[in-house]
């Protein structure tokens, strides 16, 4: 894509000698290039599965405890889980952890070398705007003017999610391959402290989408089709 | 810089970046009852793969303290149909097959005559619960070399005294801590915990390690894989 913004107009308009003239009638911007809309989709379809099925996998033993006694922490619904049984969850969660984990490095590695991360990275930078937001958002102030894509807020919680998903990923392989990977349960505190962080990644993510959806649903149909086709409309100027 | 166009234009564009997105509707293929199996047996079939391209003979499963140790009361038996299958211990042997030069019976003395190994290991069931136990066996390698097994055979498979079976790439067949094992806590195996003899293979999940050991085959054909693989489960399951 050569043009990063365009003009959209009607030929609707006259000038003061009567002749056709074209108004602009709202800009737009191309927001999100394709490699990252495929993986931000790629990534909900996957994620969606991983939650499910680990939630499935959780069912078959809910507890961070010894096995005898076993206390429950609590008791997840089967409806809300995906997979039916122990192994037909493990044989989701094995097969879309592939598609999970090669997204993130897609994700990654194009954020990286098209330069594209500094949309969403939150920097030193930011700092001083994520008060005025907070201030916005939560107690009734003014909005603060943006020259970004972003504000400070929406970087951080893109950023945080971001190191999430990376957090997912290492809390995961420590589980499943604990002795191949045994650094990684070390750096964890053993394994069953691993199983602990994975499942606390987890909850935190669900907490980052549902933000994120409540954001959307709020005032983000344009953000919504931007995700979709990468334009963003500006507000109407007639 | 913007350049100018008409709103049918920015429709154009627009629904042309749409459709550019339509790969991602390849994933709708695993709502679909008739591939859905197919595709996650392929997941799966995957991630042994990898498994297996992981596995390290020279990775040693953590060894812990005896401090560390979950009391003997407090590990799980965890039997998929009954505790106790009824072995007459007295008459037991271990009946080898398969792709070895020396098939045959062979008594729990002849294994106990191999070096012995005691060890502390994390025993990970694949529901998610833990425990360390203390284990002591003789090397299944020390066993395999024993029976003359032939080193280029590629799987172990072993059958139990009440119809479990389960079968082990020789890889890990032939690590150092995979053990033929016939003590828990320096004692005899109780029976509850596979008496006389079982597998206590540290660096695969609970479901590999079967109790009650009957038959030892040596091969490269199999025709189940395992009680629990044969109806979903993962076939290699390193950790």
């Amino acid at each position: 894509m050569s043009t990063t913004a365009v003009d959209i107009v009607l030929n609707s308009g006259k000038d003061e000698s009567g002749n056709d003239i074209a108004l602009p009638v709202a800009t737009a911007v191309y927001e999100h290039p394709l490699a990252v809309r495929i993986c931000h989709w790629l990534n909900a379809v996957s994620l969606f599965v991983m939650v499910g099925s680990g939630l499935q996998i959780f069912r078959a033993f809910p507890s961070f405890g010894a096995k005898i006694p076993q206390h429950d922490l609590m008791d997840w619904p089967k409806s809300l889980a995906i997979g039916g049984w122990l192994g037909g969850a493990l044989q989701w969660h094995l097969t879309f952890m592939w598609i999970y984990i090669g997204t993130g490095v897609v994700y990654l590695g194009y954020q990286i070398f098209s330069g594209n991360y500094r949309q969403v990275l939150f920097v030193k930078r930011d700092l001083p705007g994520v008060w005025p937001m907070i201030r916005h958002y939560f107690l009734f102030g003014p909005k603060p003017p943006q020259q970004e894509a972003y504000n400070p807020l929406q970087k951080h919680a893109y950023t945080t999610v971001i190191c999430l998903g990376v957090l997912s990923v290492l809390t995961g392989l420590a589980i499943w391959k604990p002795i191949q990977f045994n650094w990684l349960v070390w750096l964890m505190g053993g394994f069953t402290l691993a199983r602990v962080w994975h499942f606390a990644v987890m909850w935190a993510m669900i907490g980052f989408v549902f933000g994120h959806l409540v954001m959307v649903a709020l005032h983000g149909w344009r953000n919504f089709v931007s995700m979709l086709t990468g334009w963003k409309k500006d507000a109407v100027r007639l | 810089m913007s350049r100018r166009i008409d709103p049918a234009g920015f429709s154009r564009i627009s629904r042309r970046e749409l459709f550019k997105l339509a790969p991602v509707a390849a994933l709708g293929a695993f709502a679909i009852p008739a591939v859905q199996e197919k595709l996650l047996g392929w997941g799966l079939g995957f991630s042994d793969w990898m498994s297996a391209g992981l596995f390290r003979q020279g990775h040693m499963a953590t060894v812990f303290a005896d401090s560390d140790l979950a009391p003997f009361e407090k590990f799980p038996i965890n039997g998929y149909d009954v505790d106790d299958p009824g072995v007459d211990l007295e008459n037991w042997t271990l009946a080898v097959s398969g792709a070895v030069k020396k098939p045959g019976e062979y008594t729990l003395s002849q294994i106990q005559a191999l070096p012995r190994l005691r060890q502390n290991t994390r025993h990970i069931c694949v529901e998610g619960w833990n425990v360390i136990g203390r284990f002591g066996g003789a090397r299944l390698s020390d066993f395999l070399n024993m029976i003359g097994a032939d080193p280029a055979a590629r799987v172990v498979a072993v059958s139990c005294a009440d119809d479990y079976y389960e079968s082990i790439d020789m890889a890990t067949a032939r690590h150092p801590q995979t053990l033929l094992c016939y003590e828990m806590y320096d004692r005899p195996l109780t029976r509850e915990h596979g008496a006389p003899l079982r597998l206590n293979i540290p660096t695969k999940i609970g479901y590999k390690q079967a109790k009650y050991l009957t038959d030892l085959k040596v091969t490269n054909l199999l025709e189940k894989v395992g009680y629990w693989e044969d109806q979903g489960y993962s076939s290699f399951y390193g950790l």
